[in-house]
């Protein structure tokens, strides 16, 4: 074994860990390559919602007429008390959960514990579909108020726009993220991951690493919520 | 948690280094069809990107026609040219160079020539083409809605892209919008791929720094293309919204034909800021695979190592990184802030640094070699040339104050002809000739080669010279016909008519390319398992062509960089990389030297 194997492990920290890494044979990073995959299509992922959000600041920046009010648009009447940004807190707050409740999955899933993992990601689902069900609400409630994409009874017409843009564009990565995790729990509760049993598209075997790589995607797709969270309901 | 993500990472990791799990298909179609070989997927991206590339080189030669000829030709009208216009440069960049550059060379040489028997992802691989081939299907059918394919120029830029007056703006540009986003999640899934098979599924010994050159080319490209696409993306999803919600995110108000429209306050600066943030990268996208290439085939036929390799590699991840900073250049006339033009010129020019690097560097690989006249070489040497002509106007053009007056005439046109269409072009055809006998396991006809090159080679400078000084004489771009327009000189139109004709023997002569490639295939020499005694892993393979999987039982293991070449006290002119060095003869002949 020790002969064979390449030294693939770096020993080192910081920048000489660095450069053994990027000067090795083989591989660069000591991850599979699902995970590595996951990375870099998150890294190309980002640069979307990037472009995304650069281009609502220069349409919101470059408007002459007066941007809506977020404190005042989002907020839920209750019992006669107009509450600002209370729905979007419990949207957040749901979906910063899942991601805790994600990461006990892929720590379960390591440790081969089927139930729990099947369970987790089914909780996970749950957290995220329930979290598209609430987005879909504010959307009606906005639709319901006179918000169009093409105007609003507020002022800017961007405004609109980019807000159903954008967060409908987050809210279909949420789906996807949701019925993968579905599709996952599934396959953890069959045993295909224990089992190693082929992929039905790609007949590939399974293991545990593919819950990790979801879990990213998840985390991912979580973290982008925060940036939509701050530009459009804080500013 | 830590310790049980390590301890399957471990066991992931000794599973995945010579035990991928091909598909080994047994049926006609599952082989040849619906395979997750990466040599096969190479061909079917080659072959499409070909095919569809020919549509657009018969669209060029319409437009020349009518340029040459004016009124003579009935069935070209005003919208019918700017449709060809639009189509031609779409398909060349994205859906020609792109993807024969990427998809068709990245996949054929990515796994063997980094030793892996395989992409990382094959089945990701396959879906790869099959999208990339709906989308090339998509973009054919706007030729035949009701009003045509889309006329807008391949920039698309709005508000004219979706305003009435623009031929195509019904099914054309949605068609477009369509193809384009298909094609982009196409593309992610083959660049994810390409990515992670270099940096992750490199055989023993097979560092980076030990790359050849062309992996380099491509798998910078790669990087640029996964961060480039998600602009156009995002560009193309908003102007859809645009077109088809009545949202006004690139659509100022404005009058069309008289009539308001019902837009307000959209921002088509915006569009042109996404568009280039992706164009830019784009051009670079298409030229690192280039270069690499390039730089590959010259060591190769010079018998000599390439010159300074490190700063070749150095180069490549240079411009690769200043391309994303670049962009605004392409918008001086836009109307964006003057100060931005003086940041963007100034980025500009210092990527021609990195750039100038490179072709000393090629030149100082040719300086003293052993330099062998192969079609290949010839190819690479025509590069070299056209593309430091391409570059030069590039330094006309980087400038604010040159670039005002020459903006959107022929002098752009003849510009981005030079470097970033025949220059490429020239390497697409010197690979083909360089590893066509590792596909198909037969040489290609030499003498068939050289005609095919030379009359390429001057042609295109026949074509694309004269259109500098027909942009010093302020002759605008992408224009149906002149008419009486009194500031330019009747000579010009004397220069069109030359220009056609030259056009239409260059697209004769790829005939004789074409006949050459089929009647090889069938009668060529035997070619043997390295013809031109190169030294990369490709050309060591146990068969020729490479089975699925590449190489044969074991892995090769790789002890030394690509360009081992009239390495002193060898007994041969090459080392390849998997030779061991006990393995290296001594030359005896030559007395006071050992290995």
């Amino acid at each position: 074994m020790a002969s064979n194997e390449p030294n693939v492990s770096s020993p080192r920290q910081g920048a000489p860990g660095f450069i053994h890494d990027w000067s090795a044979e083989r591989r660069v990073f000591n991850v599979p390559w699902g995970k590595a995959m996951m990375w870099l299509f998150i890294l190309s992922d980002v640069f979307i919602f990037a472009c995304f959000l650069v281009g609502y600041m220069v349409l919101r920046m470059s408007t002459v007429e007066p941007w809506p009010d977020a404190s005042e648009v989002f907020a839920l009447t209750i019992a006669g008390q107009s509450i600002p940004l209370l729905l979007i807190a419990i949207m957040t707050f749901i979906l910063i959960s899942s991601s805790g409740t994600m990461a006990l999955a892929v720590k379960y899933g390591y440790a081969n514990d089927r139930r729990k993992t099947a369970v987790l990601l089914l909780i996970t689902a749950l957290l995220g579909a329930s979290f598209v069900g609430m987005q879909a609400f504010e959307w009606a409630i906005l639709i319901g108020e006179g918000v169009r994409p093409w105007e609003n009874p507020w002022g800017a017409a961007q405004f609109g726009a980019v807000f159903f843009l954008i967060t409908g564009f987050h809210g279909t990565h949420v789906t996807i993220g949701v019925i993968f995790i579905v599709i996952m729990a599934v396959k953890v509760m069959r045993g295909s991951l224990d089992g190693q049993r082929p992929g039905f598209l790609t007949g590939r075997k399974g293991n545990y690493g593919m819950v990790e790589s979801l879990g990213l995607y998840w985390h991912f797709v979580d973290l982008v919520w925060v940036f939509i969270f701050a530009f459009f309901y804080l500013w | 948690m830590a310790e049980h993500g390590q301890h399957s990472v471990q066991h992931a990791a000794a599973g995945e280094f010579d035990n991928m799990e091909l598909v080994h298909p047994k049926t006609f179609l599952g082989k040849y069809v619906w395979s997750q070989d990466a040599k096969v997927i190479a061909i079917q991206y080659g072959v499409t990107a070909i095919a569809i590339g020919l549509v657009a080189l018969v669209l060029s030669i319409l437009m020349r026609l009518q340029l040459g000829f004016p009124n003579t030709f009935s069935l070209i009208d005003p919208a019918s040219y700017l449709q060809y216009v639009t189509m031609h440069g779409m398909i060349m960049v994205v859906y020609l160079l792109t993807a024969l550059f990427l998809g068709a060379f990245g996949n054929y040489l990515i796994p063997l020539m980094c030793g892996a028997r395989d992409m990382a992802f094959p089945y990701l691989n396959m879906l790869s083409y099959w999208f990339y081939l709906a989308a090339v299907l998509i973009l054919m059918a706007s030729f035949f809605v009701p009003g045509g394919a889309t006329g807008a120029g391949w920039t698309l830029y709005p508000p004219q892209a979706i305003s009435p007056g623009t031929p195509g703006i019904d099914g054309g540009i949605l068609l477009m919008f369509a193809s384009l986003s298909v094609f982009i999640a196409g593309f992610t899934m083959g660049g994810l791929n390409y990515v992670v098979t270099v940096l992750q599924a490199r055989t023993r010994g097979m560092t980076l720094m030990r790359l050849p050159l062309t992996i380099w080319g491509i798998f910078m490209a790669t990087v640029m293309a996964l961060l480039a696409f998600p602009a156009l993306l995002v560009a193309i999803l908003m102007m859809l919204c645009d077109m088809l919600l009545g949202t006004s995110f690139f659509m100022p108000e404005m009058l069309n034909l008289g009539e308001p429209s019902a837009h307000e306050g959209g921002s088509p600066l915006l569009y042109q800021h996404l568009f280039w943030f992706f164009g830019h990268p784009e051009v670079y996208i298409v030229a690192l695979p280039a270069f690499g290439i390039v730089s590959d085939i010259l060591a190769t036929h010079a018998r000599k190592n390439i010159f300074g390799y490190r700063m070749m590699v150095w180069a490549i991840i240079i411009i690769a990184v200043l391309s994303f900073v670049v962009w605004a250049h392409h918008m001086f006339i836009s109307g964006m802030n003057p100060y931005f033009g003086f940041l963007f010129a100034t980025t500009t020019l210092i990527i021609a640094v990195p750039t100038a690097i490179k072709v000393y560097n090629w030149v100082l690989t040719l300086w003293r070699g052993n330099i062998r006249m192969t079609v290949p070489m010839l190819f690479a040497i025509g590069f070299i040339f056209t593309f430091v002509n391409g570059g030069l106007s590039g330094l006309f053009l980087g400038n604010v104050t040159v670039d005002v007056p020459l903006a959107d005439t022929y002098f752009v046109v003849g510009h981005f002809h030079m470097v970033m269409a025949v220059a490429p072009v020239l390497v697409v055809f010197g690979a083909i000739y360089h590893w066509y006998p590792k596909i198909t396991g037969r040489m290609l006809d030499d003498t068939l080669g050289k005609i095919h090159f030379w009359v390429t080679f001057l042609g295109t400078y026949a074509i694309f010279y004269p259109m500098h000084f027909m942009g010093f004489a302020g002759v605008p771009r992408r224009y149906y016909g002149y008419g009486e327009t009194s500031y330019i000189p009747d000579s010009m139109q004397a220069l069109n008519a030359f220009m056609s004709v030259a056009a239409i023997i260059v697209a004769l002569v790829q005939l004789v390319f074409f006949y050459n490639l089929v009647r090889s295939y069938f009668h060529g020499r035997e070619a043997g398992p390295n013809p031109w005694q190169a030294t990369t892993l490709e050309w060591q393979t146990e068969h020729t062509p490479p089975r699925h999987g590449n190489f044969g039982a074991e892995l090769p293991v790789v002890y030394r960089w690509a360009y081992d070449y009239g390495v002193p006290g060898a007994k041969h002119d090459f080392l390849p990389q998997n030779m061991p060095p006990e393995a290296v003869e001594a030359d005896d002949t030559v007395p006071g030297r050992r290995s």
